[in-house]
């Protein structure tokens, strides 16, 4: 190849044009080949991958929200199930002038401007085949008047759904818990799509929250097929919904609704368990939100109202209610007594006060019992026999037979929060205030004041334990039952003598007659209790004790209850809480109620003709009262129109998170706070107050 | 490979087997965009049928015209066309803009599509006059090279790289085929290596160097400029081995798939129509650029066996730079796939390209047959 000398001449010209004009066209062929090569590669060996990609640009999956699983009672009534729900969506892709339909829209459904706004913001970020929310629980007629105009108004997709529907309304409240929109927060972490499909509620407290992965089922599909602007070209496959699971819960729907009902317009709990299991057959916190409405989405106003309440209506005192058990820890203190080997015969004379120290102790009775036996202290409840026998005993002997009744346990329950107590002994305040245990301790632990504190689930599992006399684990869900309980470390004989002082509490004469039950054959076993909330200071000991209804609603006394029946041979037991009850009202006392709520058990239409006639008297029942509290709230806080009240649906916050839940919680649990370090500080109510009514009984 | 005559007519001297070919691709093309329109003629298919007819019908008058025609046309030809491209360059700066047409009232002439087989033509022309023992030497290298350089540098103005690449491109593959020596081009590929990356960096436009940027890596840009690539690609790989069906296509028809009728009608071919279907066409182009080549390789003169092998292997240039783009191997040029692709511009060249084959191949039958 050396350039000077090589000299072409025509030939070979002519020559090198052959040789590479072949070379070129093996060349083009490769380049073919190497076409064809790629092509195969991509269509042959890449199929599969392309395909899905080719599938998923053309393929659009529309979820269908499960129908949510019920919750029924033990006898398979709905306690939470799902109604029809009537709304009505905005497909923005089919939208023809979305001016005039949402104008449209806008009379037909009366919508407020809040309304307005939102849909559009909701257009904006839509994709185009993604349903947006204009309405739901839309009334029929409403819907029907869509219905008749939808082939006018393109793109608006009246749609039957469900809805979350609470027959028993707040009586199941904070059992039930409710349902809403899932927030911003719970899509960001899941990404799940299902959370931002318009008509998916999960839950947001209660059951409804702890049995979400059950009740939730699997959404169903719509699969349509899209162009690349989502501009919707066919409808292909429906894949029907999954609906999530039934539970069945152990409470008794019927008698849950009974005992919302009867505790009035108390702020309180009522409990109830079989005896015979442990099963949990009602719940009841009142006064309650409406879950309906919540699971809707609460106005501003009916949110302000709530936590406004002094009555608390968004806490569950059930499980997060802490008071003092007063009195109610009697029983228990006797059991533990006798275990210590306490002569259940022995007389300890109480002349109204015990002098320990430097101070002096009070008995409710301020004339004092005269000399009284353990049946007899507690029938009577009489302060100063406990005192002296938790003085010679002290209380270390007490608390573990308080903790083997179920004071001071956390139970394994499917509630997101119990807030379980205290049983203190010495070690215990050692470690929380490092300080020693004092004798006043054990005198103010010994009638269940000072730092005892339980929640009215824990006075209930007392009650059900003292009464059956096995370790009976309190459970809610049906397939979680325990059964063959172990029996009580507790000799039998010692139980039955405390079940006898619980008997004469009701039947000998003690304090609780007024729960005696008009049943044939079966008699009530019980214990009142009375928990004071505020000091009695000496000046006012002397001038005379104030009278609970004398007082503000937030400074009037606790008022505890526990019972089982048939004393004989118990079946139910029951613990009652009412917050400031003060004893004022008869009918409203925790003795009557208790009485009616067993009746309930034995009779039906014997509680419920009881309750027909004490109802009316205090302004009708649950919806009635509440009905008239609304409006009542609403015309003193001049509701500036419902258009402001019906903005903001969706974003109801969840009550047990919301800080105004929490500040009620805590403002209701500040009261015995505020007792405990006055306790600290060596001024107990026992040193200085009574804390049984002298007029039970 | 031309056919033996068994008629002695005309009609019967046309080389039938390549005919058979185009037509058989062009309607397929047809029936591709009759797909692609969403299974309608308009907007698409008719026009195109009806301009192929035409085409046709034009590329067989040119046929006729002797071969000695296009070595008078050669060099007048070609600097007509370097002066339209300056016009379309003035034009386009007094309009403001890119501008690659002139519009001539009847017709909107793109100069630097004519300009592909004109420096075919030019440069055959070139090595025909110049005496055998200068190709090798300096004085055979650079009149080409400036022959190329200037339609080129024009068009690059324009600015449009792919017409540019194919011009230099055609230009190049008459002046290896007249002998200029190899390691000129094998320098030039490595000097090019070299280049390259400077004069993405430097040259280019900054939408060019972004789809070549791009085409390194479809998956930085889904939604711009590699959307284009990952969908077609997507169509491509999704139709298998026999395709979705005709009218099945589901990346073409819902929108998919950018210029599914026009530069990626490939993409749109290949989901309906499989890997058979693009076989077809990247056989029958073989085919018929085959023949072209084959045309130059039995011409007499040294002018047609440069021209003819020329122009084939610029009908290479269009098929390889579209099919490599649409399967992802090389950039977006905007190189369109000829006779399938909706238009006239690139439709019109490659039968230019084949009437004056046809007619260099008439040329060496008669003188065959004589």
């Amino acid at each position: 190849m050396s350039r000077p000398t090589r000299i072409a001449t025509e030939a070979q010209q002519g020559y090198t044009f052959s040789r590479r004009a072949w070379l070129l066209g093996a060349a083009q062929i490769g380049v073919g080949t190497v076409l064809a090569g790629r092509m195969s590669w991509l269509a042959i060996a890449e199929n599969e991958h392309y395909k899905l990609l080719s599938e998923s640009n053309r393929i659009n999956m529309t979820l269908i929200p499960p129908r949510r699983g019920w919750l029924v009672d033990r006898h398979g009534h709905a306690i939470a199930d799902n109604r029809t729900d009537f709304r009505v969506d905005l497909i923005p892709d089919r939208v023809v002038d979305k001016d005039r339909t949402l104008a449209a829209l806008r009379e037909l459904l009366a919508l407020t401007d809040e309304d307005m706004l939102r849909i559009s913001e909701d257009l904006k970020q839509a994709a185009g085949f993604q349903p947006v929310k204009v309405a739901e629980n839309v009334g029929w007629e409403r819907f029907a008047a869509v219905q008749v105009r939808q082939p006018e108004l393109p793109g608006v997709a009246p749609t039957r759904g469900f809805a979350r529907h609470y027959p028993a309304g707040a009586a199941v409240a904070h059992l039930t818990g409710y349902v809403g929109s899932a927030s911003a927060e719970q899509y960001k972490e899941t990404k799940n799509p299902l959370l931002v499909t318009p008509g998916f509620k999960l839950g947001k407290d209660g059951l409804e929250k702890t049995l979400e992965d059950e009740l939730r089922g699997k959404p169903g599909a719509k699969r349509i097929e899209v162009t690349a602007r989502g501009k919707l070209v066919a409808e292909l496959s429906t894949r029907p919904d999954q609906p999530g699971q039934t539970q069945r819960l152990t409470i008794d729907a019927g008698l849950q609704e009974y005992a919302a009902r009867r505790l009035g317009t108390n702020s309180g709990s009522a409990v109830v368990f079989d005896c015979l299991t442990g099963e949990m057959l009602c719940m009841v916190s009142m006064p309650a939100y409406d879950p309906n409405s919540f699971s809707d989405g609460i106005s501003h106003l009916e949110w302000k109202m709530l936590s406004a309440d002094d009555h608390v209506p968004l806490m569950n005192k059930v499980t997060q209610g802490l008071y003092p058990p007063g009195s109610t820890v009697k029983p228990m203190n006797g059991l533990a007594l006798l275990e210590a080997g306490v002569d259940p015969n022995e007389r300890v004379f109480c002349g109204g006060a015990l002098r320990v120290g430097t101070g002096v102790f009070h008995c409710h009775k301020r004339r004092g019992h005269g000399a009284i036996d353990l049946r007899g202290a507690i029938a009577q409840s009489c302060d100063i026999y406990f005192y002296e026998m938790v003085r010679r005993l002290g209380y270390d002997r007490i608390a573990p037979v308080a903790k083997a009744v179920g004071l001071g346990e956390k139970y394994d329950l499917p509630f997101a929060t119990q807030r379980y107590g205290t049983v203190p002994d010495s070690a215990w305040k050692e470690r929380k205030y490092k300080t020693k245990w004092t004798v006043a301790d054990s005198l103010n632990a010994s009638i269940g004041q000072g730092y005892v504190l339980a929640n009215p689930m824990q006075l209930a599992v007392m009650a059900m334990r003292i009464g059956s006399g096995k370790l009976l684990q309190p459970s809610l869900l049906m397939d979680k039952v325990a059964r063959n309980a172990p029996p009580l470390p507790f000799s039998e004989d010692n139980l039955r003598i405390v079940r006898e002082g619980m008997w004469q509490v009701v039947n000998g004469g003690g304090t609780g007659g007024a729960s005696r039950l008009y049943l044939p054959g079966i008699e009530l076993a019980a214990k009142t209790g009375t928990a004071q909330v505020r000091r009695i200071t000496m000046a006012e000991r002397r001038s005379g004790v104030l009278n609970n209804a004398q007082l503000p609603f937030k400074l009037r006394d606790h008022a505890l209850f526990i019972c089982f029946a048939p004393a004989d041979n118990p079946r139910y037991a029951a613990g009652i809480v009412l917050e400031h009850n003060g004893h004022t009202v008869r009918n409203l006392d925790t003795p009557m109620i208790g009485r009616d709520i067993m009746t309930y058990l034995f009779d039906k239409e014997k509680a419920l003709k009881a309750l027909a006639q004490v109802e009316p008297t205090w302004g009708g029942d649950i919806r009635t009262r509440m009905a008239a509290q609304e409006a009542a709230y609403r015309a003193a806080t001049e509701a500036p129109a419902p258009a402001q009240a019906a903005a903001t649906e969706t974003d109801a916050p969840a009550p047990t998170r919301a800080p105004a839940v929490e500040q009620a919680t805590d403002a209701s649990n500040a009261a015995q706070e505020a007792t405990v370090s006055d306790i600290a500080n060596g001024a107990g109510p026992a040193s200085v107050g009574t804390t049984e009514p002298s007029d039970t009984q | 490979m031309s056919g033996f005559s068994i008629v002695p007519a005309p009609v019967a001297r046309l080389p039938w087997r390549m005919l058979l070919l185009v037509i058989g691709i062009a309607t397929f093309g047809l029936v591709i965009l009759y797909s692609a329109a969403g299974g309608n003629v308009r907007p698409w298919a008719l026009s195109q049928g009806i301009r192929f007819f035409v085409f046709l019908a034009g590329a067989l008058v040119i046929s006729r015209l002797p071969e000695n025609f296009w070595r008078q046309v050669a060099l007048p030809g070609y600097a007509l066309f370097v002066l339209l491209l300056f016009a379309v360059e003035l034009l386009g700066a007094v309009r403001g803009g890119s501008q690659r047409w002139l519009d001539l009232g009847f017709i909107r002439l793109q100069p630097s599509e004519l300009m592909k087989p004109m420096i075919v033509l030019a440069c055959a022309r070139f090595y025909e006059m110049l005496p055998p023992n200068e190709t090798r030497r300096f004085g055979g290298i650079w009149p080409p090279a400036l022959l190329i350089g200037l339609p080129a540098g024009l068009v690059m103005l324009q600015p449009d790289l792919g017409t540019a690449l194919m011009i230099t491109a055609g230009g190049l593959t008459v002046m290896f085929l007249a002998g200029v020596p190899l390691r000129l081009f094998v320098g030039g590929a490595l000097a090019l290596a070299v280049a390259a990356p400077l004069a993405v960096n430097f040259l280019l436009h900054d939408y060019q160097r972004n789809r070549v940027l791009i085409f390194m890596d479809p998956e930085s840009d889904p939604l711009g400029t590699g959307y284009h690539i990952s969908q077609s690609k997507i169509a491509i790989g999704s139709g298998g081995i026999s395709g979705k069906g005709f009218l099945n296509g589901t990346q073409s028809h819902l929108d998919y798939l950018p210029e599914g009728h026009t530069d990626f009608v490939f993409a749109t071919m290949a989901e309906e129509w499989g890997v058979l279907g693009g076989l077809f066409i990247i056989i029958g182009y073989l085919m018929v650029i085959r023949w072209g080549v084959n045309v130059g390789v039995q011409a007499q003169s040294r002018f047609a066996k440069l021209t003819a092998a020329g122009l084939a292997t610029t009908i290479f240039f269009y098929v390889a730079i579209n099919l490599a783009m649409v399967m992802g191997l090389a950039p977006v040029v905007g190189i369109p796939l000829p006779l399938v692709s909706f238009g006239g511009s690139a439709q019109m060249t490659v039968f230019l390209c084949l009437g004056i084959l046809m007619s260099i191949d008439r040329d060496n039958r008669r003188e065959k047959n004589w």
